[in-house]
């Protein structure tokens, strides 16, 4: 479950239970990244925040 | 028991919600990505026995509760709870209407009458968007000139819902504030939320700490939720020489810095009342 950062190619393993959607950070640089999807792992850098995001 | 979870991105709060529901035996998670989903309106067959809110977008959440309610599927929280929470001015008004204490808030709709407005009520002031969260584009204006500067600022570059001017006497409040939390007819846990900046929302930096749940902020707070509608909602509160006072009532509440701080497991909280709502006990 091994994938890379889309930013600075630092190498980042998924955890075993990690699902579609998930928020993780790279803990190379520090990117806060997606998971596109699980398998095969696949990242990409998560979106931007947008004016109502919230709770 | 199929459980339909409402999300776009999963941050650590839905993670902890989905790993309570995986725990349950008899349960079937069905995740529905808001970024995926489309509605037939009208023709729509859902085969869910409740569908659980949790997107980010305050206008994907209630847009989406509406449509699966109206195909006849219940919702937590209900589109009528997301309509009153995610309108600041809804909910000013629903916590009057219920005798809930909140700070003084005053409307005005132009920005000449949201200056006397202003003037008359004596700064310092608190200027909101009425839909808006986490502590964006708050104003606190301490004088004449500023609420000058920022109504024009407003009305020449504000989308229209920015005109609508939600202006909120400002709670000297100490550097901190409670969020409290309510499912159903309980308050099962707060937290203080320390800050040297006047906002203190914790996804602006403010830091959490237990908050022992008295009877007095179990009464505010299970009143707070109540005028809204009920469910599954957080309160923000004011501690203040008149007594506390409900700020605002969140419906797609963030807790994932208050079980460790609290000990109370909330998202198993959560999970408890969802199923009781979808078994018709609730």
């Amino acid at each position: 479950m091994k994938t890379e950062c889309p930013v600075c190619s630092a190498q980042i393993e998924l955890a075993k239970d990690a699902v579609q959607g998930e928020l993780i950070e790279c803990s190379d640089c520090g990117t806060e990244l997606e998971v596109v999807t699980v398998n095969p792992p696949k990242v990409q850098e998560a979106p931007q925040e947008e004016e109502d995001w919230g709770e | 028991m199929k459980i339909g979870l409402l999300h776009s991105l999963i941050r650590k709060d839905e993670k902890f919600l989905i790993d309570e529901f995986n725990a349950k035996k008899g349960i079937e998670l069905a995740m529905i990505d808001d970024r995926e989903i489309s509605f037939n309106i009208g023709r729509d067959k859902f085969n869910y026995d409740i569908v659980v809110e949790r997107c980010i977008n305050h206008s994907r959440a209630l847009h989406g509760l509406k449509l699966f309610e109206s195909a006849g599927i219940k919702c937590v929280n209900t589109y009528n709870v997301a309509t009153v929470c995610g309108d600041k001015l809804l909910t000013s008004c629903a916590l009057a209407e219920h005798n809930v204490p909140q700070p003084e808030v005053r409307v005005a709709f132009t920005e000449e009458s949201a200056l006397q407005t202003i003037e008359d009520m004596s700064y310092p002031v608190v200027l909101k968007p009425a839909v808006g969260s986490w502590g964006r584009l708050l104003s606190k204006i301490n004088d004449r000139d500023a609420a000058e500067a920022i109504l024009e600022h407003k009305t020449v570059l504000g989308s229209y819902h920015h005109s609508i001017f939600y202006i909120q006497k400002y709670v000297e409040k100490k550097g901190k504030d409670i969020r409290s939390f309510v499912i159903g007819d309980k308050c099962i846990a707060a937290i203080y939320r320390t800050s040297t900046h006047w906002i203190t929302n914790t996804a602006r930096g403010g830091v959490a700490t237990n908050c022992i749940v008295t009877d007095e902020l179990s009464d505010i707070s299970v009143r707070a939720a109540k005028a809204v509608g009920g469910g599954i909602v957080a309160i923000d509160v004011f501690e203040t020489s008149q007594g506390l006072m409900v700020n605002e009532v969140n419906y797609t509440m963030e807790y994932k810095n208050s079980i460790y701080t609290t000990g109370v497991n909330i998202p198993q909280k959560m999970v408890e009342y969802i199923l009781q709502v979808a078994e018709g006990r609730k």
